[in-house]
């Protein structure tokens, strides 16, 4: 792991100015302002399309953008990547797991690449949180999808992160794996971490984070506090967006 | 470098685990080279002066097209299953994945080179179990890998990656091609170092440049 020592006390865990990704000829991101204290938690709506794992693969620094910075506690993302990676968990639309391993062994696979001290205590840590412990020895082929997302989930979580991204996580989850969700992302966030949500699941989101952000063709359309707003308006204004963006799209 | 080697062997271990446990590269690339050396055995007459003079080309053109195979799975694997970006959002350098991947890749031809021995002796009359020889397959084989892997890793974002890798690969390749074959001639000929020496330290040689290239070219090949 990294040991570079953390910048002078970065007060925000996301610091994103002036954003922008285009891929070809496509912009899926455009001048994307975004900032994110420690402790609390973002959702991010839009429809299919409008940039929400863009900028979550972004963050991760799966993608390097175009245009802008990205800071991720303190930690710049051109100059800085590999401390990001050591301080942010992701759980995306795959599992990031080998199917030929059983969960245990591929977390402790990335507990050796992530160089935690006490690796042992960790994984079975991570997998009791998530309730993966009593299939924690079958391959992950022979799993469910909502199993798999569950140890995607202890994945994200072995290393206790300070940063979580999560990028629709609640696909393939049953009603006891969203509830796991949950807890997860609030026991996550109580532990000072900050967490960024992609979602479809616009009641749950709310419930779940302080603040909201609404994505249209790559742009913030609309960003608020979740206490200022309501279900029906961030529908609403997803909705609209959709239709703007059907439009132009037709006309184009 | 205690991180770098450490996530280098984690990388080493689990592709050695699951290789060992599916055996998908190692069977396919197997029979086929397997298959490579019958072709080979009916397309020429085995007489010993014929053996002499294409023995050691054919052994090589053998290992050349079962290591195209082998290594054309070592990242389109991580790509198809999304584990790729397990690799990559990890916090280890990338010459650490690299050291890890060309690691497992030269251990499975390894493997597999010196399971064809005895075909080679069966069918040609080849034989292959010589100190000079081995030491000729290890040196040419790991800088097949170094090559190899980084291509393998630049194919893996493309489309027609089982073509575009051999485009890519054996123009590269071809010194230590040459130098093998060159090499194989003068080991099964009982020349010693006199005549392997100067083919053996070229490929060493070329190993070394290619394998501090590669692993300095990777960083870049991985980004998005």
């Amino acid at each position: 792991m990294t040991t570079n020592a953390t910048p002078e006390v970065p007060s925000l865990a996301i610091d994103v100015q002036g954003l922008s990704k285009s891929f070809g000829r496509m912009a899926a991101l455009r001048k994307v302002d975004l900032q994110l204290a420690y402790g609390e938690g973002l959702a991010l709506f839009g429809h299919n399309g409008a940039g929400k794992s863009t900028l979550i693969r972004t963050l991760t620094t799966l993608i390097r953008p175009d245009d802008g910075t990205v800071r991720i506690a303190g930690f710049d993302r051109e100059s800085q990547a590999s401390n990001i990676r050591s301080i942010i968990g992701y759980v995306g639309h795959q599992s990031l797991l080998y199917d030929d391993l059983t969960p245990r062994e591929n977390l402790r696979f990335y507990a050796k690449l992530y160089g935690l001290p006490d690796a042992h205590d960790l994984v079975e840590r991570s997998l009791a949180e998530v309730g993966a412990s009593s299939y924690a020895d079958r391959r992950v082929r022979v799993l469910s999808n909502g199993m798999q997302k569950r140890v995607a989930i202890a994945r994200a979580l072995l290393h206790r992160p300070r940063v979580l991204l999560l990028d629709e996580p609640e696909t393939g989850l049953d009603q006891g794996g969203l509830e796991l969700l949950d807890t997860v992302v609030t026991a996550v966030k109580q532990g000072g971490a900050s967490v960024v949500m992609a979602t479809h699941g616009t009641e749950r989101a709310l419930a779940l984070a302080e603040r909201a952000i609404v994505l249209a063709d790559g742009r913030v359309s609309l960003a608020c506090a979740t206490s200022e707003t309501t279900v029906d308006a961030i529908q609403q204004a997803v909705l609209a967006e959709r239709g703007a963006s059907s439009r132009s799209g037709a006309q184009a | 470098m205690k991180s770098y080697l450490r996530s280098a062997v984690a990388v080493y271990a689990k592709d050695m685990r699951l290789e060992a446990r599916t055996k998908e590269t190692f069977s396919a690339v197997l029979a086929f080279a397997v298959i490579v050396a019958f072709v080979f055995g009916f397309a020429f007459d085995p007489s010993p002066s014929v053996v002499a003079l294409v023995g050691p080309g054919i052994v090589w053109v053998a290992y050349v097209f079962t290591g195209i195979l082998g290594m054309n799975r070592t990242f389109a694997v991580e790509r198809d299953r999304g584990t790729l970006e397990g690799l990559l959002l990890a916090p280890v350098g990338r010459e650490a994945i690299y050291a890890g991947k060309l690691a497992s890749t030269t251990t499975i031809m390894l493997v597999v080179e010196v399971l064809l021995y005895p075909v080679f002796l069966v069918l040609f009359e080849l034989n292959l179990f010589n100190i000079w020889f081995v030491l000729v397959t290890v040196a040419a084989t790991v800088g097949f890998s170094a090559v190899g892997t980084l291509f393998s890793a630049i194919a893996a974002h493309t489309r027609a990656r089982e073509i575009l890798l051999p485009l890519l690969f054996l123009p590269i390749v071809l010194p230590v091609i040459i130098g093998a074959v060159a090499s194989t001639s003068a080991a099964l000929a009982g020349d010693g170092w006199d005549g392997v020496g100067k083919w053996l330290q070229f490929i060493v040689a070329f190993d070394l440049v290619f394998l501090v290239l590669s692993s300095w070219a990777f960083d870049f090949v991985l980004e998005e």
